[in-house]
């Protein structure tokens, strides 16, 4: 069967009241941003508190499926087939065989479900329902109406042309991104940060990231997964501005100067702050991290309080009750996975502690850390000025 | 500075490689099958190659066969020959310091052809023990496969002994040698020391990658692996890769020029360099560091660094090296080989394969000893607890 449009439906965004257009505004826009990645030329439109994508000519049907299906705000996608309105006999042939070849088993209940737009069509929508259903009934005697509980929920909306569907593939759910603003990812390798970043972005949230890297103790290759995996999430939250860190200096001068079992814990409050830097020079309204109660030692209750202690924009952590196969699940659904098992070791791990503390004081903490004082503002600032920024798209 | 101390993964490629490989490409791009001129012409590149790499081995040129690179050479003698002599018996013997092209192909005959396989134990110094071997031969025995030169630590392995010990138990037994990492290096002549089977690939010789040759004695009896339009006498299928062979036969012919001056500007430079380590506490190399070794693979543990992390501050001063051997060093971990050998716990994780070329020089080598000096202190400064 060919499909000439999709209908787009959406949630949540319907009851947004006035803000309505610059929710659909966000959709279409995403909408076309995924869409370059499939074989075809594509119509993007709103009509009638209706999102279309017209198809005309040749397109790649599965692909087109699959880059709708990564756009968040979309509920349903309706693959439609679309006729020319001349006159009602030849849309009643054209249901039938829309029936037909969709359906070629004919043990089934449907009921008709029309919408007129074109308030000028010669019949009512009762009318509608009531001589297509007959037809289809006269063409195939095997099938059956329900009008409470239908195997097939045969659309059709009369318009300027008529749109027959009955076919609705779940979309991803959540609001467009960008009508919630932005916020800094801490991107960092592993399974769990990438689908922290899909999560919020379903959301509506645009991302931004940090990754740090700390040469010669991680690999190019390292750098370039991380690389690999913004491009992955970017799939669905649309362009990501991912600063890249040398973490290096401030690291070994941690080592030096702490307590070896506190460095995890000191290293990603710096983590933190120069994210948080990062996140305030771009306008963003918090952070991202993909932190699980108790994962690590670093996600303990306290590990967490320590950690949050450095920051002044709220942090978000959208796996935060998430155990390890469920985090796993999403990773997989959204192919993050693969790239992120890949085994480069990253800079949290390097000079990670037989027994690093798993309830940090956060007094203590801070004690420690003015151990720092002598150098770590000026580390900061080099980390700062030498960070690397690349959009990844 | 860069300096390429990698050549044991691959090397760059000679000059009148790149200007053969492009000339076929671009103007004689016919398929050596053609009837045509074009045809002919390619062939002529397949021909003139197989000439020089008979003449390097002193072998017939129908006794070679164009490959896909190592790997493919190394498939094709072991699976060709045990399902083409299995009659025979089902016994075969390799080392346990084989290269994976190797070790896994003698895997997928132990699980998928009932095929009974010994892997032999190797020295202190990574050379195989040839009493074991004496011990393994059996009646059964049908296929022997010992590499030349170990591709990790460099160590040189007893070929011609070998041999004699395996004709002496059968004529029949097939001895197969993989002999990437030692052509081009030395002087192998299969048919003085005994080799039924030999494997050369391209790449470790300045040529392109992507193509390989195997010496298959005409007295070996060889199945296919690869089946299709039954080129080259229908023992590998497939279009022959023209510009490859055009470029393996180059870099044949340009390695093996002046092969005895070259190796000795090697051999004097690795034992400057070692020299050079040795002066470094806490250091060790692995396998002998005379003849017994190959003049360009120096195989260096440093205790109490990562090798990753070594590799990495290298490469920021522009040196490549590998840690352990490049072909598994993407699976983190530790060498079968340097257990093999006994290595102390210290070096398993901690050893650098530095390996040069015809093309390395003394600079190169300063720089990197100067580097490593450098380095080595600072970076055991900071260590995992």
């Amino acid at each position: 069967m060919i499909f000439q449009t999709f209908l787009i439906k959406y949630g949540e965004i319907g009851i947004k009241g006035k803000n309505r257009y610059v929710f659909e505004d966000a959709l279409v826009k995403q909408i076309k941003f995924v869409l370059k990645d499939a074989e075809g030329s594509f119509q993007v439109y709103k009509s009638q508190g209706r999102v279309y994508v017209d198809c005309d000519g040749y397109y790649d049907y599965e692909e087109t499926i699959e880059c709708l299906k990564r756009v968040f705000g979309i509920v349903g996608i309706c693959p439609v087939v679309r006729v020319e309105d001349t006159g009602f006999e030849q849309l009643a042939k054209d249901v039938v065989a829309y029936m037909d070849e969709m359906y070629p088993d004919k043990q089934k209940t449907f009921k008709v479900n029309s919408r007129r737009a074109n308030k000028r069509y010669s019949r009512n929508s009762m009318e509608i329902n009531c001589d297509l259903g007959g037809a289809v009934l006269d063409a195939f005697p095997e099938m059956k109406v329900d009008v409470h509980k239908p195997d097939i929920l045969l659309s059709v909306e009369v318009r300027e042309r008529i749109y027959i569907y009955s076919e609705i593939i779940p979309g991803p759910g959540g609001m467009p991104v960008g009508t919630n603003g932005k916020a800094m990812l801490l991107l960092s390798g592993g399974i769990d940060s990438p689908v922290a970043g899909y999560m919020v972005s379903k959301r509506g949230v645009g991302l931004e990231a940090t990754y740090f890297h700390a040469p010669p103790y991680t690999s190019e290759r390292a750098k370039q997964k991380v690389i690999d995996l913004a491009k992955l999430v970017s799939q669905y939250a649309g362009p990501i501005k991912l600063n890249i860190v040398n973490f290096t200096d401030i690291q070994l001068y941690i080592y030096e100067k702490c307590p070896h079992e506190e460095l995890t814990i000191i290293m990603r409050r710096y983590m933190m702050m120069i994210s948080e830097y990062f996140a305030k020079e771009s306008g963003c309204l918090g952070l991202i991290t993909g932190e699980s109660i108790g994962q690590v030692a670093s996600q303990t209750m306290q590990s967490l309080a320590a950690t949050n202690d450095v920051c002044t924009l709220p942090v978000y952590r959208p796996l935060i009750g998430f155990d390890k196969q469920e985090i796993v699940d999403v990773a997989q659904r959204i192919n993050t996975y693969e790239t992120s098992i890949q085994p480069f070791e990253d800079c949290c791990t390097i000079f990670v502690a037989k027994h690093p503390v798993t309830k940090p004081n956060t007094k203590r903490i801070r004690k420690s850390e003015e151990k720092l004082a002598e150098m770590i503002d000026e580390l900061f600032e080099k980390a700062v000025q030498s960070t690397e920024t690349i959009i990844v798209k | 500075m860069e300096v390429y101390l990698d050549n044991s993964a691959t090397t760059k490629a000679y000059d009148s490689v790149r200007d053969i490989v492009s000339r076929v490409m671009c103007e004689d791009y016919g398929n050596p099958s053609s009837l045509h001129k074009k045809g002919v012409a390619a062939e002529k590149y397949i021909k003139e190659s197989k000439e020089i790499i008979a003449k390097t081995l002193k072998v017939q040129e129908k006794e070679l066969v164009f490959t896909s690179g190592g790997t493919e050479s190394d498939n094709l003698a072991l699976i060709g020959t045990a399902h083409a002599n299995m009659r025979a018996g089902k016994h075969l013997i390799t080392t346990s310091i084989e290269h994976p092209a190797i070790i896994n192909t003698m895997r997928y005959l132990e699980e998928e052809g009932g095929f009974r396989v010994t892997y032999l134990p190797v020295d202190r110094y990574g050379r195989v023990r040839l009493e074991a071997l004496k011990e393994a031969l059996c009646k059964e025995t049908i296929l022997v496969s010992i590499m030349y030169v170990n591709n990790e630590v460099g160590s040189v392995q007893p070929i011609a002994e070998a041999a004699e010990i395996i004709k002496s138990c059968s004529r029949n037994i097939i001895f197969h040698v993989d002999a990437i990492q030692g052509f081009g290096k030395y002087q192998i002549l299969p048919k003085r020391l005994g080799i039924d089977l030999l494997s050369i690939s391209g790449h470790k010789i300045h040529g392109p990658k992507g193509v390989g040759a195997l010496y298959i004695s005409e007295e070996v009896k060889i199945k296919p692996i690869i089946f299709g339009g039954q080129q080259q006498k229908n023992i590998r299928s497939g279009t022959e890769n023209v510009s490859g062979i055009a470029g393996l036969g180059m870099a044949v012919k340009e390695s093996y020029t002046g092969l005895e001056e070259k190796t000795a500007v090697m051999r004097e430079l690795k034992e400057y360099f070692i020299d050079g380590i040795s002066k470094i506490d806490k250091t060790t190399i692995h396998g002998h560091i005379d003849d017994r070794s190959a003049p360009h693979i120096i195989s260096a543990g440093i205790a109490g660094i990562r090798s990753e992390v070594l590799l990495h501050s290298l490469e920021e001063q522009g040196i490549c090296v590998s840690s352990g051997s490049a072909c598994s060093s993407n699976h983190p971990g530790e060498s079968g080989v340097l257990k093999g050998i006994g290595a102390g716990r210290e070096y398993l994780d901690a050893t650098i394969r530095f390996s040069m070329s015809e093309f390395t020089t003394r600079e190169e080598i300063d720089y990197t000893l100067e580097t490593l000096y450098n380095c080595i202190p600072m970076l055991r400064k900071y260590t995992r607890h």
